[in-house]
């Protein structure tokens, strides 16, 4: 498994160099470099449908990214400003909560089954039933579709919500001058 | 071990972006880093060493899958991410219109 870790170091690189560059639309590209590290990592655990899904969804983003970059600015203006009381202040709590937040994460990882060992209690059941029940030789669509198709319906409602917000915050009608 | 604990280094990146900066593009970068570092630790969590993409190609044989249930839930994740990463962008879009600036600090109209 060295390529995976290999993509873990360069999706790292990645994201410190988007939060840390001045040009917002390097930063966008570092966030595009991220994502699609993230959709070959997919596919090396063995996971087609969700790296599809990842790079569809990639490719929206940094398209919806670099239309409001081009409608604004690409210059960063804070980068590089003196620090302000409140920034300073957020700093500290942000090295306060991570400290607590390993505590709570090294405890957790203690219970967690080790890296390429998953228990597969519950899925177990859902590949033996899988096929007889749905009919659907994805195991994966047969979760998302059959066995837990209200989750699927909650997630259109949610993405529903999302368009009528942001059609309701572009439209031009009745905004004030 | 490790392998998970880079998923956390970026979440901790994405929660930096967030909570120091003062750039609303780099707070909406930010969310994106937390919502990939939660996506992919929980696919690394359901991965098995030999096992294969969990699609049945041979009926009458034993299945050897990874976990199907973290990709399934994973799968729902993403697009919602990108619901509100639209929506999130947008509310940007018309603060910048109006203030004509991304810097959190010059946003004080609405200061009582």
């Amino acid at each position: 498994m060295i390529e995976l870790y290999l993509f873990l170091i360069f999706m790292l690189i990645a994201a410190i160099i988007a939060t840390e560059i001045k040009d917002l639309l390097a930063a966008v590209i570092s966030l595009g470099a991220v994502g699609f590290a993230v959709a070959i990592m997919f596919i090396l655990v063995q996971a087609p449908d969700l790296a599809i899904v990842q790079i569809v969804v990639e490719v929206l983003t940094v398209v919806i990214f670099v239309a409001v970059i081009l409608r604004t600015t690409h210059i960063d203006e804070t980068i590089g400003k003196k620090l302000k009381g409140t920034q300073i202040l957020s700093i500290v709590l942000y090295a306060f909560f991570t400290i607590l937040f390993l505590i709570v994460v090294f405890r957790s990882f203690q219970e967690l089954p080790e890296f390429g060992n998953a228990t597969m209690k519950v899925a177990s059941e859902y590949i033996k039933l899988g096929l007889p029940q749905t009919g659907g030789t994805n195991i994966v669509a047969d979760v998302i579709l059959d066995f837990r198709a209200l989750d699927t319906l909650g997630e259109a409602t949610v993405l529903f919500t999302s368009v009528i917000g942001v059609v309701a915050l572009m439209r031009k009608v009745g905004r004030k001058k | 071990m490790i392998i998970f604990a880079s998923c956390i280094i970026l979440f901790l990146i994405g929660l930096y972006a967030i909570v120091t900066k003062r750039n609303l593009i780099k707070i909406a970068i930010g969310f994106a880093f937390i919502e990939y570092a939660v996506n992919l630790l929980f696919a690394l969590i359901g991965f098995k060493h030999g096992a294969l993409a969990p699609i049945i190609t041979q009926v009458n044989t034993p299945h050897n899958f990874v976990d199907p249930i973290p990709q399934a839930l994973v799968l729902t994740a993403i697009v919602i991410a990108l619901g509100t990463t639209a929506l999130m962008l947008t509310v940007i879009l018309r603060i910048y219109n109006r203030y004509k600036t991304f810097d959190i600090a010059e946003i004080k109209k609405l200061k009582g």
